[in-house]
């Protein structure tokens, strides 16, 4: 049935390529469960606190440390503050967080690879930029950032909103340096195959050559490094959470969570198993989403 | 073949063409050389007629073809195709050249881009060199699919769904989307079977006939250059050694190498085939970083001289149409420079090996 309508729509004008992917990415059931896990935290993220509206702030003392309850679904910390709403808070945080630093290191990290290995000239410049900045401390270089910026920042679009842009572009600028290379080594490969050679004797000229040719064919090294990244990204803003040079100590974020429960683990492991699972659950599906979408996007692998 | 074709234009005009490719080494990558790729050629091919270029891998053949449509820049030299000379052109004026002049490649499944369809991969260069509506290109696009035999179904199929046979018709409609005049065809059936490579043949000389095409046909397939090209130039080690008619080329070769690339071809005929006579070189080809002094084939020569390992051989028309680029037919046409260079025993040698020539 569908061959018959994909034939009809073959004869009549060349298909959309998306439609493709999508047939193709539903067909991998990994991607598409992890489709459904990713939407279903982004929904409690998102719908979430309009159900369960309360503040993840409140401190209530007379029910700290409590367990599981209808009062308070997956209990109070150590503040009493309710569990579930600070989890809601925290993947905000994080999930912005995470995206949005995943979303500019790999701009980063194409542009530079893109442009080291296509054009000879840069290349010395760029990818000796890249090994300092692979050489460079994070930590301290972290340190120094914050320490330098977060006032300015905070006077200028509010102590959150300032502090999400510091710990975003920290983490962005301080990774992207891995998929620049990646991408420039699959560049390097890229420039010499006979298919750029025969584009080059249309007349394409370099930008078209590099959004026509290049960069369709780099997808599958980018799209892992991005999957990674996001989590990695998650991890690095809990990191420095934790060391007190990311977000306010009352401000939830899942890594926040994470290291303040670590000190009653034993106790009360529950605080702890909560907010690793959400981001364990965030990374596995956004790898699975990626993979799904990788083959997706490969025609090669597509329609096996 | 001059005499023959008299009246017809010029349409390319290759004038003392040199590529080399600088050879670095050491720290600060200085330049301690060139690879000379394509030392020295000139040819001109005519409108309408099929030139093929024949040699043994890595003499600089598929380097010539493509610094002919500069995918290279060009050491030296010139390039002119219908009057303009391409080797010094800017990269605007090249890029309003583009459309005249098309390649076919040697690999059809690494010429073509995996992640594009084929309606994409015809349509490119109507995309960058022309404004047609989305309908009008991809009424193009069928019309070219159609030239080449190739059903309309697989307009929305990737490269990796064909067959090599239809890869290279897919690379044949991308070549004549923006109806060129020239067309350089590198090795275009060197990848195939052979049963696909008559196909491919086949269809490229049709399109001649139909749309009056120019190839530059580069091959090592003798036989198949017999069949297609109207004359045919011989490279050894970056420099053209033969260019003649392909009648006489194969009747009566004259260089000492043409003369041993023609004896290694089969001979469909068993009787003759016993009697076929190989003329077997010795030797590899020297290196293109390192050419040898005077003739580039005096290391390897079955007839050398004295003055091979001395001085470099200038290509002479020895009969109309016929250029040879050897010590052994200056005899023949200029007595002085033999007399300043040379002895009775060159003009011996000559004369001993005139029977050998005719035998083969």
């Amino acid at each position: 049935m569908t061959d018959a309508i994909s034939i009809a729509a073959k004869r009549s004008a060349p298909r959309n390529q998306w439609w493709d992917v999508w047939d193709q990415f539903k067909t991998h059931k990994g991607a598409l469960v992890g489709l459904a896990v990713f939407f279903s935290i982004l929904a409690l993220i998102i719908i979430g606190p309009w159900i369960w509206t309360q503040d993840p702030g409140f401190v209530n003392l007379r029910a700290r440390n409590q367990g599981f309850s209808a009062a308070h679904p997956l209990g109070t910390d150590q503040l009493g503050r309710d569990m579930l709403a600070r989890i809601m808070a925290g993947g905000k945080v994080s999930i912005s967080v995470g995206l949005t630093a995943m979303l500019l290191s790999i701009t980063l990290g194409t542009l530079i690879g893109v442009l080291a290995g296509y054009f000879k000239r840069l290349e010395n410049l760029l990818m000796r930029g890249t090994d300092l900045f692979l050489a460079l401390p994070l930590l301290p270089l972290l340190l120094l950032m914050v320490t330098l910026f977060r006032d300015p920042l905070s006077r200028s679009f509010g102590p959150e909103t300032g502090i999400f842009i510091l710990i975003v572009t920290a983490i962005g600028a301080t990774s992207w340096m891995q998929s620049a290379r990646i991408v420039r080594g699959s560049v390097l490969a890229l420039k010499e195959a006979e298919f750029v050679l025969a584009a080059r004797s249309i007349g394409t000229p370099p930008r078209r050559m590099i959004t026509r040719h290049i960069l369709p064919n780099v997808m599958s090294p980018i799209m892992v490094s991005a999957t990674l990244g996001i989590a990695s990204a998650i991890i690095t803003e809990s990191a420095l959470s934790f060391l007190g040079l990311g977000f306010p100590p009352d401000f939830p974020t899942w890594g926040r969570l994470l290291f303040d429960a670590v000190d009653a683990m034993q106790l009360y492991p529950a605080r702890v198993i909560l907010p690793g699972v959400m981001i364990s659950l965030t990374v596995l599906s956004v790898n699975y989403i990626g993979d799904g979408l990788r083959d997706a996007l490969d025609p090669r692998i597509r329609g096996r | 073949m001059l005499d023959h074709t008299p009246t017809k234009k010029t349409l390319v005009e290759v004038d003392g063409l040199r590529m080399y490719f600088p050879i670095t080494a050491g720290l600060l990558r200085r330049k301690v050389g060139d690879v000379k790729a394509v030392d020295g050629v000139s040819f001109n091919i005519y409108e309408g007629e099929t030139l093929g270029l024949v040699g043994e891998s890595g003499c600089g053949k598929s380097t010539c073809g493509r610094a002919l449509l500069r995918l290279y820049n060009v050491t030296e030299g010139s390039i002119r195709i219908g009057g303009v000379d391409i080797a010094t052109l800017s990269h605007d004026a090249l890029r309003r050249m583009r459309p005249t002049m098309q390649m076919v490649f040697q690999d059809p499944q690494a010429s073509l881009n995996p992640r594009m369809t084929v309606a994409g991969i015809i349509g490119e260069p109507l995309d960058e060199h022309t404004k047609l509506s989305h309908s009008e290109k991809l009424e193009r696009i069928y019309e070219l699919m159609d030239a080449v035999g190739l059903s309309r179904d697989f307009a929305n199929r990737y490269p990796h769904a064909f067959s090599g046979g239809q890869r290279q018709r897919i690379g044949i409609a991308r070549a004549l989307a923006l109806s060129p005049k020239f067309i350089v065809c590198d090795e275009p059936i060197a990848a195939l079977d052979v049963s696909i490579q008559a196909q491919v043949v086949n269809l490229l000389e049709e399109l001649q006939d139909r749309l009056g095409l120019t190839y530059l046909f580069i091959s090592h397939d003798l036989s198949m250059v017999r069949h297609i090209a109207d004359r045919v130039a011989v490279m050894y080690l970056g420099k053209i050694v033969e260019l003649a008619g392909r009648e006489a080329l194969y009747e009566s070769p004259k260089h000492p190498y043409t003369q041993a690339l023609l004896s290694a071809v089969p001979e469909p005929n068993p009787e003759n085939e016993s009697s076929r006579r190989r003329i077997i070189l010795t030797g590899d080809v020297p290196s293109p970083a390192n050419p040898p002094k005077g003739c580039n084939f005096c290391t390897r020569c079955p007839k050398v001289m004295e003055i091979c390992h001395r001085v470099e051989p200038a290509s002479r028309e020895i009969e109309p149409g016929r250029f040879v680029a050897c010590h052994l037919y200056e005899t023949a046409t200029t007595a002085e420079t033999t007399a300043a260079h040379n002895s009775a025993g060159k003009a011996r040698l000559s004369n001993d090996n005139q029977p050998t020539q005719q035998g083969v």
